[in-house]
Parts: C-alpha cells; sequence; structure tokens
C-alpha cells in the first residue's frame, strides 16, 4: 500500500509540475466566467429545476423515446441503429465506412466516440479520421486523452502547441502565436474536410418529436462535417433524448454558460439529419445546389451500460448530466491537476465517478474517485441539479466493498467497530473511525498527544495509514467540551425564550473545545438556554471514506439522541460546517424523511442561528467590548460546505455589525477537507489548492488581518499555510468575560 | 429598452457590425458592405433581392471556397443574446454562411425576437411545418484551443448584420 501511495503522488507531482499551470489558469477562467454569466441570467434557478425535470422525465420513459426517435428519424429519412456496447457501436459505423468507400473521415468533437474508441476502429479499418476541433486535434497530433470534456487540451499552453505542431509537421517557419497555429489548423483540416467522404458528429441533445439533434460548438467545424459530405453518422448516448424541441430551450440558456461561462456559444446547431443543405464536391465545377446528390444519415444510439444505470438508483442521476463542466471548472482538485489525473478512461472532473463506473466499469472510477473530496462545491454549480458528491461516495463505498479480503492490521483493529468488508483500506478505514480515535485521544490525554509526535510512530503511521508526516496532528483535550459543560457551575436559565443544543461535533468536544465554550458563552449571554449533551459524531468521516453503512449507524444514533430535546421545542446549534451540511443535504440519504426533515428544519450553524437571535431583538451590545486581541480587520474563509448551503454571509454580517471590517476568500476549497490533506499520495495537492487561498490571504490588502475560518480543516490548513494563527470566528464575538 | 435597441447593443458585445437599412436602400447597402468576390442565396423576403448586388447566388464549389464574403437571411434575430437564426435550405445558405471569411446576414426588423422563449415557439413551430434544419448563431467562429481567444476558426472571421428597417 505505501509503493501504491508513493506511487500516487508522484504521478500527481509530475502532473502539478507539467499541466498544472496550464489547467488551473484555464479552468479557474471559466469558472469565473460562469459566475459571472449565470448572475446575468434572471431566470437561472428556473431554468435548472426546468432542465432537470426534463432530464427526468426523459429517462424515465427512455424506451418510448428511443422508440419515437427511430420513427422521426426514419420518417425524416434517416436510419436509427441502438448500439449495445462499443464493439457494436464501432462495427456498425465501420460496415457505413466501408459501404460509403470512405477513405477520409472527418470528425467534430464527441466524448461518446472516445468513450468507445472509434477512431481506432475506423484506423484499423483503413480509414483516415481527423479531429477538426481544434483541441481534439491538438490532442490527436500529440497522441493524448482529453483532461477536459469541454476543452480537450486545457492542459496544454500556446507556447506547448506552438512546439508540438512546429515538431510534427516541420512547417517552413515556426508557428508562434494562437492566431497562427489557428490558421495553420485551419487550411490543414479545411483539407481534409473538402476531401471527406463520411462526417461524424456526436449529439448534445436529441429530440424524440421532431428527430433534431442540437450541436453545441464554436468553431464552425461540426455544422461543416456535417454539410460537406454525403455522408453523416451521428453517434450518441442514448441518454441524450429529450422529449420535444421545445424542451431545448433551457439547454441552450444554460450550456454554454455552465461550460465555459459564455453566455451562448457562437454556434448551437438544430439539424434534423439528413440535412437540406446540398453536400458539396469540390472536385466538381457545377454549381453546389444543382447537383444535389442523395445524403445518407445514420443516427447511432449508444447503450454501452446506460441502460443498467437507468435501473440503478445511485447511478441514474448522472444520466441527467449534459457534460457542461461546471463540476470539473469549480472542483479545487480539477483546476489543480486537471482530467488527466482527475479521470478515467475518459470522462474527468467530478461526474466522471458515475459515467466510468456505468460505461467502462468501477475500476476505471476506482483511479480517481479519491480526488473527490465531497466538498459540494459542484453541486450548485450542475445546470441540472445532480448530487455529484454523493455519487462519489457512492462509488467510494462499492469499491471499498469489492476489494479482496484484506489483513487486518494490529494498529487498527479495535479502533475500527465499523460495518465495513474486512479487505477495506486501512487508511480509510482509520480516518473512518476517527470518532473512536478522539475518545481514546482525549482519555489518554497528554499522553496520546505526546506519543503520536514521536518520529518513530510518525513513520509507522505513514507507513501504514498514509498519514503525511508534514501534517502537525490534532492535539486532544483531556476534559472534552461535553466534560466541561457538565462540570461548570452555571445555573439554567429558568424563562428564556429560546433552547438550543449545542452539537458537540467530533472537534469541538475533543481537540478544538476552545470554540465550544465560546458557542455557549455567545448564546447564554444572547438570552439561549443552552444544553451540551453527549450526542453521537455526525458520521461525517466515515462517509467521506465511502463507509455509507456506517455513516448511516451515526446518523441514526444522532437522530436518537437529539429526538427528546427537538420534541421539547430545542434547536440544534451546529459549529463544524461539515457536520451542519451532514444534517441538512446527506442525512436525506440517511434517516427517514420524518427523522431527516425533524432535524434539517431545527438545526442550524452558528452564527445563521445568532444572526437570526440579533434580528429577533437580542441585544447585540453583550458581545461588543471584550479583547479578544484581534485586529479590526478580517480576513475569513468561509468552509466550503458551508458556502453550499448558502450560509456565509450571516457569518460576515454579524462580524460587520460588531464593527470588525472583513474581506472574504473567493478560493472554492481550502484544500484540507478533512482527511484528504493528511493522506501522503495528496499532501502536494492539497498544499497546492490551499496556496491559492495562502496567496489571497498573502495580498498586501490581507497581510495584516487577523484570519478567521469556520471549518476544523479549513483551520488546520491555513495553519499550515500562513505565519499568523487562524481562529474560529466565534472567538471574535464571545462577550466579554465578567 | 426596446427590442431593437437590445438587438444591436448584443450583436456589438458579440462583435457583429451593424448597418441599418430599408427597402429603398437594401440594394446600395449590400453593394457597399460586401467584399468581392461575394457568394449567396436569394433572399426569402419579398421586395429584397440580391439581384442587382453582385452577389454569386448558386455558387460553384470553387466559387464557394474563393469568396470572400457570403450573403444569406435570417429567419429571426434573439434580442437577449445577439443571436441569429439562419435555416439551412436546398439551395445552400448554410455554405454561404459559414466557408467566406465575413458573413453578411440580411434581418429584417420585424423578426427580431426578445428572448429564446420566443425564438424557439417560432423555430418549434416551423420545424414542425417541415423547416428542419437552422443554426443559432452568435457572433464569429472563434476558439480558445491554442492558449488564447482567436476569430476565425473554420466559419467566419467576421459577422455583418443588415437590418432592414420596417417600412
Amino acid at each position: 500500500m505505501a509503493a501504491d501511495r508513493a506511487q500516487k503522488a508522484e504521478r500527481i507531482r509530475h502532473l502539478l509540475a507539467t499541466e498544472g499551470a496550464s489547467v488551473e489558469e484555464n479552468a479557474r477562467g471559466f469558472n469565473d466566467g460562469r459566475y459571472e454569466s449565470v448572475a446575468r441570467l434572471e431566470e437561472y434557478e428556473d431554468y435548472k429545476d426546468r432542465a432537470r425535470a426534463i432530464k427526468e422525465d426523459a429517462i424515465e420513459h427512455l424506451p418510448d423515446l428511443i422508440e419515437q426517435v427511430r420513427e422521426t428519424v426514419e420518417a425524416n429519412g434517416g436510419t436509427v441503429y441502438l448500439a449495445e456496447d462499443a464493439a457494436d457501436a464501432n462495427r456498425y459505423v465501420r460496415e457505413v465506412a466501408s459501404d460509403t468507400e470512405a477513405d477520409t473521415v472527418v470528425k467534430s468533437k464527441s466524448m461518446t466516440t472516445e468513450e468507445i474508441e472509434l477512431n481506432e476502429a475506423l484506423e484499423a479499418e483503413g480509414s483516415e479520421v481527423w479531429e477538426t476541433d481544434l483541441g481534439e486535434f491538438v490532442l490527436q497530433v500529440a497522441e493524448e486523452a482529453p483532461s477536459h470534456l469541454v476543452a480537450p487540451a486545457i492542459h496544454r499552453s500556446c507556447e506547448d502547441i506552438a512546439h508540438l505542431f512546429n515538431e510534427h509537421f516541420d512547417t517552413d517557419e515556426d508557428l508562434e502565436t494562437a492566431q497562427e497555429l489557428t490558421d495553420f489548423a485551419r487550411e490543414y483540416l479545411g483539407d481534409q474536410i473538402r476531401e471527406a467522404d463520411l462526417g461524424i458528429t456526436g449529439a448534445n441533445f436529441v429530440t424524440a418529436d421532431t428527430g433534431t439533434m442540437a450541436l453545441v460548438t464554436s468553431e464552425g467545424n461540426a455544422r461543416k462535417t456535417v454539410a460537406v459530405p454525403d455522408t453523416h453518422v451521428a453517434v450518441a448516448g442514448v441518454e441524450k433524448i429529450i422529449p420535444t424541441f421545445e424542451d431545448l430551450q433551457p439547454f441552450v440558456e444554460l450550456i454554454g454558460r455552465s461550460g465555459t461561462g459564455q453566455d451562448i456559444t457562437s454556434y448551437v446547431s438544430l439539424f434534423s439529419p439528413p440535412v437540406s443543405t446540398p453536400p458539396v464536391d469540390f472536385e466538381s465545377d457545377e454549381p453546389i445546389a444543382d447537383d444535389p446528390d442523395d445524403r445518407e444519415f445514420h443516427l447511432v444510439l449508444l447503450d454501452n451500460g446506460r441502460m443498467d444505470m437507468r435501473e440503478d438508483d445511485q447511478l441514474r442521476e448522472t444520466l441527467y448530466c449534459i457534460r457542461c463542466s461546471a463540476c470539473a471548472n469549480s472542483c479545487a482538485n480539477f483546476q489543480s491537476v486537471g482530467g488527466h489525473a482527475f479521470g478515467g478512461e475518459t470522462y474527468t472532473g467530478g461526474i466522471a465517478t458515475g459515467w466510468e463506473a456505468g460505461v467502462h466499469g468501477q475500476d476505471s472510477a476506482a483511479e480517481f474517485n479519491d480526488l473527490c473530496t465531497g466538498c459540494s462545491r459542484c453541486v450548485n454549480q450542475c445546470p441540472v441539479n445532480i448530487d455529484i458528491p454523493w455519487i462519489n461516495t457512492v462509488v467510494r463505498d462499492r469499491i471499498n466493498h469489492s476489494g479482496e479480503d484484506g489483513q487486518f492490521d494490529f494498529l487498527v483493529e479495535g479502533l475500527t467497530p465499523d460495518a465495513e468488508p474486512a479487505g477495506l483500506d486501512l487508511q480509510k478505514r482509520f480516518f473512518g473511525n476517527f470518532s473512536t480515535l478522539a475518545k481514546l485521544g482525549s482519555a489518554t490525554a497528554p499522553l496520546s498527544n505526546w506519543g503520536a509526535d514521536l518520529s518513530p510512530s510518525r513513520w509507522l503511521m505513514e507507513r501504514v495509514l498514509g498519514i503525511d508526516r508534514r501534517r502537525e496532528l490534532p492535539r486532544f483535550e483531556r476534559e472534552t467540551f461535553v466534560e466541561w459543560f457538565r462540570n461548570r457551575d452555571v445555573p439554567r436559565s429558568v424563562d428564556a425564550d429560546y433552547h438550543a443544543v449545542v452539537y458537540p461535533d467530533l472537534y469541538t468536544n475533543h481537540v478544538r473545545t476552545e470554540r465550544g465554550k465560546a458557542a455557549v458563552r455567545t448564546l447564554e449571554a444572547l438570552g439561549v438556554a443552552v444544553e451540551v449533551p453527549d450526542v453521537a459524531s455526525s458520521g461525517r468521516a466515515p462517509l467521506s471514506q465511502g463507509m455509507v453503512d456506517t455513516a448511516a449507524g451515526h446518523a441514526d444514533e444522532v437522530a436518537a439522541d437529539l429526538e427528546s430535546y427537538l420534541e421539547a421545542g430545542y434547536d440544534v446549534v451546529v459549529i463544524e460546517p461539515s457536520d451542519h451540511a451532514m444534517f441538512q443535504r446527506e442525512y436525506e440519504k440517511l434517516l427517514s424523511e420524518e427523522q431527516h426533515e425533524s432535524l434539517a428544519d431545527r438545526s442550524y450553524e452558528v452564527f445563521e442561528y445568532i444572526y437570526g437571535l440579533l434580528e429577533n431583538g437580542a441585544d447585540i451590545s453583550e458581545l461588543r467590548n471584550a479583547d479578544r486581541g484581534a485586529t479590526e480587520e478580517i480576513a475569513y474563509h468561509s468552509h466550503c460546505q458551508q458556502r453550499t448551503l448558502g450560509l456565509e454571509s450571516y457569518t460576515t454580517a454579524v462580524l460587520e455589525d460588531l464593527e470588525y471590517d472583513v474581506l472574504t476568500s473567493d478560493v472554492e476549497c481550502c484544500g484540507m477537507a478533512g482527511s484528504f490533506g493528511y493522506k501522503s499520495e495528496y499532501y502536494e495537492l492539497s498544499m497546492d489548492v490551499g496556496s491559492r487561498l495562502g496567496e489571497q490571504f498573502e495580498t498586501p490588502e490581507a497581510a495584516d488581518r487577523t484570519v478567521v475560518a469556520s471549518g476544523t480543516s479549513c483551520l488546520e490548513q491555513l495553519d499550515s499555510l500562513l505565519t499568523r494563527q487562524p481562529r474560529h470566528p466565534i472567538t471574535l464575538i464571545e462577550p466579554p468575560k465578567s | 429598452m426596446a427590442t431593437l435597441e437590445t438587438f444591436e447593443t448584443n450583436l456589438e458585445a458579440v462583435r457583429t457590425r451593424i448597418t441599418r437599412t430599408n427597402t429603398a436602400g437594401f440594394t446600395d447597402t449590400i453593394a457597399a458592405v460586401i467584399d468581392d468576390p461575394a457568394v449567396g442565396v436569394e433572399l426569402p423576403f419579398e421586395d429584397l433581392s440580391l439581384a442587382e448586388t453582385g452577389v454569386v447566388c448558386n455558387p460553384t464549389p470553387t466559387q464557394l471556397r474563393e469568396a470572400a464574403c457570403g450573403v444569406t437571411a435570417a429567419t429571426l434575430g434573439v434580442a437577449d443574446y445577439g443571436s441569429v437564426i439562419l435555416e439551412s435550405t436546398p439551395d445552400g445558405a448554410e455554405l454561404s454562411a459559414l466557408f467566406p471569411e465575413t458573413h453578411v446576414i440580411v434581418i429584417r426588423e420585424s423578426d427580431v425576437v426578445p428572448d429564446m422563449t420566443a425564438a424557439f415557439e417560432t423555430m418549434g413551430e416551423r420545424f414542425r411545418e417541415g423547416r428542419n434544419d437552422a443554426v443559432i448563431a452568435t457572433g464569429p467562429s472563434a476558439t480558445a484551443d491554442m492558449g488564447e481567444l482567436v476569430h476565425g476558426v473554420h466559419g467566419p472571421r467576421e459577422t455583418h448584420a443588415i437590418i432592414v428597417e420596417d417600412d
């Protein structure tokens, strides 16, 4: 295992050094563009809901829609072939190529043909195949796989491509600028298009009622690929079918914005092939329209695992994906390494786990699935509202269960009272059972802290568990937050308007007890009667390791532990954003609807709650006039899951009410993401992602500010990135000690 | 803002030049804006014709290849996006719109609709009546695949909208 981790770390290090800079510039550019473009679209959320509803409906009625497409395309004069798998699809297209004696085949960009490796199949039969999309053309010359769904050569800079072309084509004069490279490719591919006997495209959407395919492009190569040769083959996954022509509208509004951040791409072709444009024979001298050869059109609808995905309650959502790449562009890890690390055989980015598990199998997904940290930043960016982190979690759970029977190690035996298979990776098992370790850590502190710091134990932890030696380990408090609350001698308020449980999450209870105490003191100062009962840990730790059953066990315990409080009218106040997100989001999947709703409706992120108290008349002066050792100017990094839930503004608002000047970060994630940054194979990636946050907080505007963050992992990451000691915002507002 | 003004603002935002004219001035306007040699297809609009403009309609493949400019009609304009709907026709409108360096788009003021919702309603009707192929075109052809944004890849480098005012 240690060797595997070292190899993985080496691969990531290599990609960070070679492709990272170009990927980062492009992916972040697309991501910024998306935020700006969707902000201009007034009905953005409505369109997302409509798009989602159309896809849900289409996948539910897919068998009927396939038959309807067959009828309409045949009525238009084309042919439909339903291909069972890659081999079947390739065989069919090869036959078309052979029947039309296609020496030269031109293609527009299509991930589906990448999935089935159509080019190789056609070349094996003697056809010359040319990718006419410039990004794909670069990859064809470089003999590389796409690193991005939409911009396949995102990992290559202009300089890089110039070097590649000058070597490969041995041009008279060296090509240098993007303009020169584009002009060269236009001429070169123009020759191929004029020669072509067969044009192959994908399809972004296919409408069942009119047999229309939508092609979303910018260069014009898809239009030429369709227009010039007299035979056209379109290869599309069956999931591309939507019921009606009008259903295209929300997708046309959303797809460019969600992908590259353009309101709309240059061309959205809406073709119901065979198209009415006359084919062009460049060897003829006759006027084009006077010589209308009969056009031939074949629509190859590809199953290749999709109909099974449709039957799979967890993977079905993947079929709603419109391959826009928003999940990749908004992913902090993807921004650092791109699709050559964060991708499988064909697909890249967050949703790739679903696609790869469905079309190529779990092994392909297993290669990169751990790069999804579950930070959830992609969730609100997806134009069809797919819960991408959940798909990653489920597939991780399945991968965990597919391992061989593994050895059980002395170090973790006893620390892992879970329901997971014996073969589960020790590192995952260790992090997934952090609650057991934390209890033991507090019970034996300070001895546990000294032991963990000793270099032989760090060596062993890295060797066996893959915990990177460069990370500081959490220091457990001897007296837990729950014990502190139980032992303190403060009378309960008898006539309080509000009653709240402060949830003792794992870190607040065992490691960062000071923020729990500050939360209690703050709420009490604002007139809340507080309880801190002994409640089970949320299950976030096992869930992020893909240990779904174990996490569900935690959820049940939490629900049971809090039941009587909820029944008695208590609110639940949560300090750790990732645990709050569990209650709000993931518990929907782990608990009964009733249990989830009663907890989700009544639980609040701590600043959300304080904001509500202040809005409802609580006296903010209770919190003023304390010397808390912070500057008046704050640099605040909200937690990724907190932002997904739209809760960042509460912290900012409360701090501003207390006359702090707040500057906020705008990176997607700090890169620590729970256990992720501790893992030796991901340490460098974690630090690379973190450096974007570090740089923001080192700018002249931020360099002298007190650094504040809501999440435990964010605080740990900031601590390692900066010389300033970061703090939880609750410690900036707790009342003056009397 | 009125639909036409919004359309013009957004055409400019997507790098499309604009010339306004009317039925009487149409022939002179076309003659003035086209680069020779120009190809195109006859316009589907009453009172507007390319006959006297020097545009070669129904070109040969060589004429298509060598044309500096292509002139075709747009069925609709979409104000919110600065987009035009270009329908494919058996006389090859798609080709004249796609191959030459400059695409000159003829659009009537009355065919400009405010948004995609309206555009899809009209297109839906036309598709059901048998008009089967169209392109929603927004600005010139573009790519960023070579490391930075470049215009004029496989399609036109420049787009020029001739807006024919209502009489």
